[in-house]
C-alpha cells in the first residue's frame, strides 16, 4: 500500500472521523474496533468516502498567482503543534531506555536469536508505516492481546489516544535510535570497561559510569533523530490512533487534513512551514547537543 | 611469595607457564613479542578466562575470584584513562570503590599502609595536572596517571603491560624514575611486561624468561642473564652478565662508583649514587677481556681475579665464556682461535678485564637496601 493513499479521515466534515466531544474514547469508530474481531475493516469502511472524495478532487492545487500567508496559527494549529511535540517527546522518553538495552544486545550480547531480533527491530524501516499501525492495533486495541491485558487491569487504553500516536511513533522511529545508539557503543572501547573491572567496578557501576556516558553522543544523536522523525510519524499514528483533533491529530495529519478540505491551502502553506521550521531547529539542536557530548566525552 | 601456573589453549598458540617470584618485589615477564606475557597477566587479572589457572599471593588463592574484587591494579599499555573524567577523577575512581568494599565488608587491614591520594600525587609528579581531561596529557604523563589510578585502588599486586611500550625514547626515559621510585617506596608487588631488557635491567628484581608461550628461565637477574637462550630474544650485542653490588666508594665527580662484587671491586660509570647503595650493572659480553696472565701497563681500571666455568658456542667463530670471579659470574664472548691460543677450558684462572667507560649507561641505582637478588 502506498504511503500517501493512508486510509486517513481526511476533512474535518468526515462524521466518522472527527469526535469532539469525547476525544479518543467515544470515537464511533474506535468503538466499531473494540466492539467487533477484525476492526480495522470497518475501520477503513468508514473512511472510504472520504477516500474517494480526495480522488476525485485532487488534493493539492498549483496556484499560478503568488499569494501570502500570515504566521499566525489557529487554535487547532496549534494544538496540531502542541500534540507533535507531545506525542515526539513521549515516543522518545518511552522507547529510549528500550533502545538502549536492544542496542546492547546487538552489540554485545551473546545468544541465538540475535539475528532476528536484529530483523525485527529494523522491520518498521522496510514496512508500510500503515502495515505498523495495523499490527498494533491488533496487538494493542481494547481487544487485542495486549491492549485487552492492559485495559483489563490498568484500564489504560492505546488504540485512539494520544498515547497511542506516541506508542505508533515510537515504534517507527525504533530503528533509527537503535542505529544511533548501536553505532556509538560500538564505538566505546571495551578496553576502558575492562579498566574499570581491574578498578573494582560491578557491571553495572560499569555500565553507568564508563559505557553510558562514553555513548551519550549517540544517546543524544538519537533521541534527536527519534525525536524529529516522531514530529512528521503520519502512516502508523493514523492507522493506530486515527485523526481526532485535540487527541491525535498531530502536525502531519492535519497538514493532510487541511489539504483535503476545500479552503485549507492556507492552513496547509503555514504547517509545512512550520514543519520546515521544526525540523530546522531539530538539526541544528541535534549538532550542537552532539558537539557539546563531544567534548564532554574527550573527543 | 607469588605462584603463578596458567595454561591457554587459543588457535594454534599454547600457553603453559609455571612461575614463582619472592614478594615484595618486580618480576619482570621478559620475552618477545607474541610470546604470551600479556596473556599471562590478563589471566592472572582475571580479564582472561584461562583453561587452567592457579594463581596465588602470599598463601592466598586468587583464581576463583571475579577481576573485580581481586584487588589486583593493572596498568595497560595504553593507558585506558577514562575520557570523560578529569585526572582528579580518574585517580579516584578505583580509591572510592576501595574504600567502599573495604567498608562493606569490615575486612580492612591487609597487613599494607593506606595508600593516599596526597602521597601518589607527590610520587608521581601529578599536581599540575589533576584539572586536566586525558586528551590534554602527553603520552608519559598518561601513563603516570595511569599508574596512580592503579595504586590508589589499593592492590594487593599490580601488572605492568609494558607501560612504556607506546612513549618514544625521551618519554620512556621520563617515566622510568616513576617506576623506581614505586619500587623503592611502596611494598606492592608487581608484575611487569616487558620485551626491553633495559628496562628489566632497570626495574626488576626477578626475571621469568619466555619463548613461545613456555617459561625458559626464572630467577635472580644475576642468574637469567647468564642463560644462553637469552642470546635468541635480546640478541648477541646485548648479552652480557648483571651483576649487583654495593657502593664503597664514589669519585670526586661523582660518576664512577667503586662496587664491592662477589670477592672484588668493580669502578662503574654511574650517576648520583652514594655510598651504602646498591648498584646494578650489566657487563656485555662483547666488551669483556680475559687474559691468561697477570696484564700490566693498561688504562683498563678493572682487573678481576676468576676462574672459567664453562664455554659455550655462540657463533660459527665465538664462543661465550662464563667466568666465577668469587661468587659472581661474568660472560666473555670471545673467538674461538683467542681459546685455542689461550688455552681457555673449565678451570682456568684468569683475569678479567672491564673497561670502567664501557658500564656508562649500563648501570643504575636499584635501591638503598638489598632486595631481592
Amino acid at each position: 500500500m502506498p504511503r500517501g493513499r493512508s486510509p486517513g479521515c481526511a476533512g474535518t466534515d468526515a462524521p466518522a472521523c472527527a469526535g469532539p466531544n469525547a476525544p479518543g474514547r467515544g470515537h464511533p469508530a474506535a468503538a466499531r474496533v473494540g466492539a467487533r474481531g477484525a476492526p480495522c475493516l470497518r475501520y477503513i469502511g468508514a473512511c472510504t468516502p472520504v477516500i474517494i472524495r480526495a480522488t476525485v478532487r485532487p488534493a493539492v492545487k498549483l496556484k499560478p498567482t503568488p499569494r501570502t500567508v500570515t504566521m499566525h496559527l489557529s487554535p487547532a494549529e496549534l494544538d496540531a503543534l502542541r500534540l507533535s511535540l507531545e506525542v515526539a517527546a513521549r515516543s522518545v522518553l518511552f522507547s529510549l531506555p528500550l533502545a538502549v538495552v536492544v542496542a546492547w544486545l546487538l552489540t554485545r550480547g551473546r545468544f541465538a536469536g540475535r539475528w532476528l531480533l536484529d530483523a525485527l527491530v529494523h522491520l518498521p524501516l522496510v514496512l508500510p508505516p500503515v502495515a505498523i499501525g495495523y499490527v498494533l492495533l491488533l496487538l494493542f486495541g481494547n481487544h487485542g492481546p495486549i491492549g485487552g491485558w492492559l485495559h483489563h487491569h490498568f484500564g489504560i487504553q492505546l488504540a485512539f489516544t494520544t498515547a497511542g500516536a506516541a506508542l505508533a511513533t515510537a515504534v517507527m522511529a525504533f530503528p533509527l535510535m537503535v542505529r544511533a545508539i548501536r553505532l556509538s557503543l560500538e564505538n566505546v572501547d571495551p578496553g576502558l570497561e575492562a579498566a574499570a573491572r581491574t578498578l573494582g567496578a560491578k557491571p553495572l557501576d560499569r555500565f553507568v559510569t564508563i559505557t553510558l556516558p562514553l555513548m551519550l553522543p549517540g544517546l543524544i544523536a538519537g533521541a534527536v533523530t527519534a525525536f524529529a522523525a516522531g514530529l512528521g510519524e503520519f502512516g502508523a499514528v493514523i492507522t493506530f490512533a486515527a485523526n481526532v483533533p485535540g487527541v491525535t491529530r498531530t502536525i502531519p495529519l492535519a497538514l493532510y487534513t487541511a489539504i483535503q478540505s476545500p479552503g485549507g491551502d492556507d492552513q496547509a502553506l503555514r504547517l509545512a512551514i512550520l514543519s520546515f521550521a521544526l525540523g530546522l531547529i531539530g538539526l541544528l539542536l541535534a549538532e550542537i547537543l552532539a558537539r557539546r557530548a563531544r567534548s564532554l566525552v574527550g573527543r | 611469595m607469588l605462584k603463578v601456573r596458567v595454561v591457554k589453549r587459543r588457535d594454534g598458540f599454547m600457553l603453559d607457564a609455571n612461575f614463582e617470584a619472592p614478594t615484595p618485589g618486580v618480576v619482570a615477564l621478559f620475552g618477545r613479542s607474541g610470546c604470551g606475557k600479556t596473556t599471562t597477566i590478563n589471566i592472572i587479572s582475571g580479564l582472561l578466562a584461562a583453561d587452567e589457572a592457579r594463581i596465588e599471593l602470599d598463601g592466598e588463592a586468587l583464581e576463583d575470584t571475579p577481576p573485580e574484587r581481586r584487588r589486583i591494579g593493572y596498568v595497560f599499555q595504553d593507558g585506558r584513562l577514562f575520557p570523560h573524567m578529569s585526572v582528579l577523577r580518574n585517580l579516584r575512581y578505583g580509591m572510592t570503590r576501595a574504600a567502599n568494599a573495604v567498608q562493606r565488608d569490615h575486612a580492612s587491614p591487609t597487613g599494607h599502609q593506606r595508600i593516599e591520594l596526597e602521597a601518589i600525587v607527590s610520587l608521581l609528579g601529578l599536581e599540575r595536572l589533576l584539572q586536566r581531561r586525558p586528551n590534554q596529557l602527553s603520552g608519559g604523563e598518561r601513563q603516570r596517571v595511569s599508574l596512580g589510578r592503579a595504586l590508589l585502588s589499593q592492590p594487593r599486586l599490580l601488572l605492568l603491560d609494558e607501560p612504556l611500550a607506546a612513549l618514544d625514547a625521551a618519554r620512556r626515559d621520563e617515566v622510568l624514575p616513576y617506576l623506581e621510585r614505586l619500587r623503592d617506596h611502596l611494598s606492592i608487588p608487581m608484575v611487569y611486561v616487558s620485551h626491553q631488557f633495559d628496562e628489566v635491567l632497570r626495574l626488576a628484581t626477578h626475571v621469568v624468561l619466555m619463548d613461545a608461550g613456555r617459561v625458559l628461565a626464572q630467577g635472580a637477574l644475576n642468574e637469567v642473564s647468564l642463560v644462553p637462550a637469552l642470546r635468541d630474544i635480546v640478541g648477541a650485542d646485548s648479552v652480557g652478565a648483571v651483576l649487583d653490588g654495593m657502593v664503597t666508594a664514589v669519585d670526586a665527580a661523582g660518576s664512577m662508583a667503586d662496587l664491592r662484587v662477589g670477592t672484588g671491586v668493580l669502578s662503574v660509570g654511574v650517576r648520583g649514587v652514594g655510598v651504602g647503595e646498591r648498584v646494578r650493572v650489566q657487563l656485555l659480553a662483547r666488551d669483556i677481556i680475559l687474559a691468561v696472565e697477570a696484564p700490566r701497563g693498561l688504562s683498563v681500571r678493572n682487573e678481576l681475579r676468576g676462574v672459567v666455568v664453562a664455554l659455550v658456542d655462540d657463533a660459527e667463530d665465538a664462543v661465550l665464556v662464563t667466568v666465577d670471579v668469587g661468587g659472581a659470574s661474568v660472560l666473555s664472548r670471545v673467538t674461538r682461535t683467542a681459546v685455542a691460543a689461550l688455552g681457555l677450558t673449565p678451570g682456568t684462572g684468569v683475569w678479567v678485564l672491564v673497561k670502567a667507560v664501557s658500564t656508562r649507561g649500563h648501570a643504575f641505582r636499584v635501591g638503598r637496601t638489598a632486595t631481592g637478588g
